[in-house]
């Protein structure tokens, strides 16, 4: 067991389609600077910094040193890590190990994405195996849509489903100043939307951003004198498996269900969809916040489009479902998952504004990445 | 099986991705590049804490994260700080042809060094601690280049 860890400050962009009016290094400064001031310090008060994003969104390597002003990182320890979109969740994940190692106090994570500097989708593309299966695997968007198809023919659910998800966070975002897209819409908007590839449509779909995020991890003793109320880290999991697409098990999310047993295991949480109050879940398309939920424990196989269409996973349901608009609404892919660490972080600190979910005490947190990661972040109001 | 190698070429694919970068240059190095391109002047940032004036300017202060929110106009002197002479070929990214100079130059009024090219002198003679000055581009463009050279003050 390592030392406690709480969360102390959280800072973020506002996030657009393209921020012409900074450069990556000023969108990380600008994230930076907001955590400092949501915790009340000043970058003297670091002790070391965690900073990742995808090389190929930007073309530029070394962020670390070329961004090292913008960062508040100067001759400071730094630490880069990429892991494709679980990047935002893995730079939480390492801020936390880094506190919990005993080895430094107060550790500053950073997450940040120029998207409208390149071609997305030419970029992602470059994370496939270019002997093998990159030709036709091309882009985010395909996975995806085949894996929900499989879900639909195995339990029935419908294209219907995910566009409730999808009208239900887009609708979420309009409480979110920070949000990228903030479009009330419908679920026969959502349906009438152009195909992307079945049953994925656009509104179904995540956007690219440009943004940052910026979290603040602090060792116990710390992080009560610095905080009036930190969101603790009750369990930090990630699990990975990547094969070839045609390895996979796709009418369920086997990395998810190992990465959330494991840390309800290690969180002591029997019911989750009872225990937890909010949930901030890397969801980068409305198909995945029907078919993940059974890989979070909430059901069995199959039962998923039943709680979503009973209003489980509402603002106002037994479960709320990213307040913030989730990723459907951001996705600034480096700082993505730590958005959502963020977003988690506020709720428990009763900081998240016009999307604040009433007395939130225990939040699960999740990132998605390649084919297929999972990483799982369970937040406290109460020491673990 | 262990022969079948022999029979056949080595199989590499060319890659077929190539994609369009841009990079937004942002509101501090904007304000650096517009002053050159429009006015011909060059313009340093300072921490209005620690007084530290940055050239290129900086996003934040490296010593106290300050906004280094003063901007100053710089004569366009300085002194050559450290040098190289360039005698191979990068035909896709440099300037010049080799063999060129490029240093070290701290502008006058600047706590930090610009890095450009240094001309107008045969490569040999340059020295450290020669005294130099900008010449502008007649075409600026709002980049680097804006700045053709430095050379040695007359």
């Amino acid at each position: 067991m390592g030392k406690r860890v709480g969360i102390i400050g959280v800072g973020q962009t506002h996030h657009a389609s393209q921020r012409l009016d900074a450069s990556g290094v000023e969108l990380i400064a600008e994230a930076v600077t907001r955590a400092l001031d949501d915790a009340e310090l000043t970058v003297k008060d670091i002790d070391a910094v965690v900073i990742g994003n995808m090389d190929h969104f930007e073309n530029i390597n070394y962020v670390d040193m070329w961004a090292v002003d913008g960062l508040g990182a100067v001759m400071k320890p730094v630490f880069k890590v990429t892991t494709g979109g679980t990047t935002g969740t893995t730079i939480a994940a390492c801020a936390f190990y880094t506190v919990a190692s005993g080895l430094f106090d107060v550790v500053l994570a950073v997450g940040w994405e120029k998207n409208s500097e390149s071609d997305t989708q030419a970029a992602v593309a470059t994370c496939a195996n270019p002997v093998l299966e990159r030709d036709f695997f091309a882009g985010a968007i395909g996975p995806l849509a085949t894996e929900y198809s499989m879900y639909m023919k195995a339990y029935g659910a419908t294209e219907e489903d995910a566009a409730i998800v999808a009208a239900r966070e887009r609708n979420n975002a309009l409480n979110n100043p920070y949000a990228h897209v903030r479009q009330a819409v419908t679920v026969e908007d959502v349906l009438k939307s152009p195909m992307l590839s079945y049953p994925i449509k656009f509104l179904d779909m995540c956007p690219r951003s440009d943004g940052a995020c910026a979290v603040i991890f602090a060792v116990e003793e710390k992080a009560k004198k610095l905080c009036p109320k930190p969101a603790w880290v009750h369990a930090s999991v990630v699990r990975h498996d990547y094969t070839h697409f045609g390895d996979l098990e796709w009418t369920f999310m086997p990395t998810l269900e190992r990465a959330s047993a494991e840390a309800y295991k290690l969180a002591g949480i029997t019911n989750p969809l009872k225990e937890f109050d909010v949930a901030e879940l890397y969801l980068p398309a409305s198909t995945c916040g029907v078919k993940w939920m059974d890989s979070l424990w909430f059901c069995e196989h199959g039962e998923a489009p039943k709680l979503v269409r009973k209003g489980v996973f509402d603002m106002d349901g037994e479960l709320p479902v990213n307040p913030s608009g989730g990723v459907i609404c951001t996705n600034p892919i480096g700082a993505t998952g730590l958005i959502r660490v963020g977003e988690a972080a506020w709720q428990i600190m009763g900081r998240a504004g016009a999307r604040q979910v009433e007395n939130a005490r225990l939040a699960l947190v999740t990132g998605f990445g390649g084919c297929s990661w999972s990483d799982v972040m369970i937040l406290g109001a109460d020491l673990p | 099986m262990s022969d079948w190698k022999k029979s056949i070429t080595p199989m590499v694919f060319p890659g077929k991705i190539a994609v369009p970068y841009t990079w937004t240059v942002g509101s501090t190095l904007s304000k650096f590049y517009c002053e050159l391109r429009d006015n011909g002047k060059i313009w340093a940032n300072k921490c209005p804490a620690c007084k530290t004036v940055f050239v290129p300017p900086k996003v934040k202060c490296i010593h106290c994260y300050r906004d280094p929110s003063i901007w100053v106009e710089l004569p366009g002197t300085g002194t050559v700080e450290s040098y190289t002479i360039v005698r191979y070929e990068e035909p896709m990214l440099h300037p010049r042809k080799a063999p060129f100079v490029y240093g070290l130059i701290k502008m006058d009024g600047a706590d930090t060094c610009m890095v450009h090219i240094i001309d107008e002198i045969e490569p040999e003679k340059v020295k450290v601690g020669m005294r130099v000055e900008a010449v502008l581009s007649e075409n600026r463009e709002g980049n680097i280049l804006d700045i053709s050279h430095f050379r040695p003050v007359k």
